[in-house]
């Protein structure tokens, strides 16, 4: 029980970066904030997902994807399908030509529900379709890419090549997935007005409760063999493939396990914003998204949280009163968090509870396995936030 | 006339490669600013075709060959600066490159728009760049296009006699094959870098250049072909510049058949699905060199 305790929680620095955050998230910012920034802070939430993905797959597993936009977005389209069936029914799109199939499809003269779209009418079928897509077609690229020992740059470019040729897809494809707009103006799941305030902070909190689980479940994992492993494998991946492990399964695994993880945020998503279009699948939002990682410090579970709601807040604070200056920071973002703190927040906060931490506490764990001490870069838990 | 189409998004894949196939298949470095340094170049000329107009008019007519070299110089010297100033700390550590050129090329976007604004930018070319040739009534064939064509032809030429037969490129391709070994024998592999990373960033300032003639000039327009650039070099195999060319042609008619045959932008989804399928098969590239590293 205590090992699981252990292993869940990741020890007293664990417990209480969890607890810092759920104060933050669960009662700071919904005391605080109004209904349209909190609905604006579920939606920054459900990219440090994607980040938490990144985490395990970047961070710890060394391999860089440019395409997490594609799984978010595959997630948040197998969510949005289901909703908009919901809202096209043939009462309320009595108007049309065809009544009771999506609006988009009646204005590129459709006259009967695409064969792709049929199964999304069923709800388990569309929840299970935002975890089971993503991963599906993680497996696929990620088992023709890492049996081939394709890793490192070859990986990202193509990755992003994969974000470009989803986003032109679904853009091109206009009568099938609403084209360059999107699928929009969804209402309700099952009956229930998702657009309602009530709604919104539902959402809000399902959001953060998923968000503490898969942390959880992360820590869990990576405190097992499968952190081991990821961590051998990039400190000395041929050391590991000669001591006989299939080195190219756990980096699928992980890749699968990072899409899953965005195709989560993808739907939580479409939920609280109500729409989904390429623009959040392309070749941008996807190398955005690596940059929450980052600024959160790449192999910090906490930090890739924090990494997205500092820069999608950055973001909007920016926009709102300096729009031209944005794009200004966040390429100084890319270049500062790279050059300067390859670590990110998580880093600066270790440095600085390694000048001041002995003042405030009097009993230091040594956390590092000596393997760890070694690396020096690397930090075992990675839940130093 | 889709065989001539894809000959001149041939001229301009291939101009892009180009430089990438220095910078990126020689010298390893993921710069995703590439498209910005050509859209630099194309920016240079426009910057050029204005001051001739309204100081030099009678220049008119021959300003065009200069602003090329030009722009050849201003994104050379950018290209150097940034190697100095961004890319040199990073060389081991390559994905960290990738986010870093990322940055940059962010910056440099948001440069343009300030300076040039949001709108798409135009020289005004030379008279005898306008116009087209009519071998038969059928056929009309563009002289902007046959000139790109040509720009081409001679860039690959200059490249490869650079690389191949020059002691700077021999230099380059020691220091890439063995950078320890080369700076033993008196090889400043510093200066080599950065000379390599500047030329490649030049070669892309007269994409840019050659791209004036057939198409406007935005902030964005050059990230809008840099995921096509990396993967004609990845495709090709990134060491070996006969295969840059092959898939720059191989990629290019296969985007303008497929565009005839499939509407809008699928044509090119239904090319790039095909490349990275094939590189999901052959990850080495189409023209790998068979050595092993």
């Amino acid at each position: 029980m205590n090992s699981l305790y252990q292993r869940l929680f990741g020890g007293k620095r664990g417990v209480l970066n969890l607890v810092v955050l759920a104060a933050l998230l669960l009662i700071v910012l919904p005391l605080s904030l109004s209904i349209f920034r909190l609905n604006l802070v579920g939606k920054y939430l459900t990219f440090s997902f994607v980040a938490l993905g990144l985490v395990m797959l970047w961070g710890k597993g060394g391999v860089l994807s440019l395409g997490q936009g594609v799984f978010f977005g595959l997630g948040g389209y197998c969510m949005a399908m289901f909703l908009k069936l919901e809202a096209s029914d043939p009462i309320s799109t009595k108007i049309q030509s065809t009544p009771g199939i999506p609006d988009f499809m009646d204005w590129n003269q459709l006259t009967k529900l695409p064969t792709l779209w049929l199964p999304f009418k069923h709800l388990p079928f569309a929840l299970i379709a935002t975890v089971v897509v993503p991963a599906l077609v993680a497996f696929v690229i990620g088992y023709a890419m890492f049996k081939r020992r394709v890793g490192g740059v070859y990986f990202a470019i193509i990755t992003q090549a994969i974000a470009l040729i989803l986003s032109l897809g679904i853009d091109g494809n206009q009568g099938l997935t609403g084209g360059r707009n999107g699928i929009t103006d969804l209402r309700t799941l099952c009956g229930w007005d998702i657009r309602s305030t009530h709604a919104q902070y539902v959402l809000y909190f399902v959001t953060c409760i998923l968000l503490f689980v898969i942390i959880l479940g992360l820590q869990w994992l990576l405190s097992g063999k499968m952190g081991k492993m990821l961590l051998a494998m990039n400190e000395r991946e041929d050391r590991v493939r000669f001591s006989g492990y299939d080195v190219s399964m756990f980096k699928v695994f992980t890749f699968c396990l990072a899409a899953a993880l965005s195709g989560i945020g993808g739907a939580l998503f479409v939920l609280q914003v109500g729409f989904i279009s390429p623009s959040l699948v392309g070749i941008v939002p996807s190398i955005e998204m690596v940059i929450f990682a980052a600024v959160g410090g790449r192999s910090s579970l906490y930090g890739a949280v924090y990494g997205a709601l500092l820069v999608n807040t950055g973001k909007s604070l920016f926009s709102e009163s300096f729009p031209q200056l944005w794009l200004f920071c966040m390429g100084g973002l890319f270049i500062a968090v790279v050059v300067l703190f390859p670590n990110g927040l998580a880093g600066l906060v270790e440095q600085l509870t390694q000048r001041f931490g002995p003042w405030f506490s009097k009993q230091r764990q040594p956390e590092a396995a000596p393997l760890v001490a070694l690396s020096g870069a690397h930090t075992e838990k990675g839940t130093n936030a | 006339m889709q065989g001539f189409a894809g000959l001149s998004l041939f001229s301009v894949l291939l101009l892009m490669a180009l430089g990438l196939a220095i910078i990126f298949g020689q010298m390893g470095v993921v710069n995703l600013a590439h498209g910005e340094f050509m859209a630099l170049g194309a920016y240079t000329v426009y910057l050029c075709s204005s001051l001739v107009h309204t100081y030099a008019p009678a220049l008119a007519g021959s300003y065009f060959v200069f602003a090329i070299i030009i722009a050849f110089l201003v994104a050379g010297t950018a290209g150097y600066l940034a190697e100095w100033g961004l890319i040199r700390h990073l060389y081991k550590r390559p994905l960290d490159t990738l986010l870093a050129t990322w940055g940059l090329s962010l910056i440099m976007q948001q440069g343009f728009r300030l300076t040039f604004g949001a709108r798409e930018v135009t020289p005004v070319l030379p008279e005898w760049l306008m116009g087209s040739f009519k071998p038969t009534d059928s056929i009309d064939i563009p002289i902007n296009g046959v000139f790109v064509m040509g720009l081409t032809l001679l860039l690959t030429l200059a490249v490869w006699t650079f690389m191949y037969r020059s002691r700077l490129g021999l230099r380059m391709r020691a220091t890439v094959q063995n950078r320890t070994m080369s700076g033993a024998v008196g090889i400043n592999t510093g200066l080599v870098d950065r000379l390599t990373f500047a030329l490649g960033c030049g070669i892309a300032g007269v994409a840019g250049a050659a791209f004036t003639t057939i198409g406007s000039t935005g902030p964005d327009s050059g990230s809008r072909y840099i995921v096509d650039t990396f993967l004609v070099v990845v495709f090709g195999g990134t060491s070996s510049l006969f295969g840059t060319i092959a898939s720059a042609f191989g990629i290019a008619q296969g985007q303008s058949i497929a565009g005839f045959f499939l509407e809008g932008t699928m044509g090119k989804v239904a090319v790039l699905l095909g490349i990275v399928f094939i590189l999901m098969l052959r990850p080495q590239g189409l023209f790998a060199n068979k050595v092993r590293s």
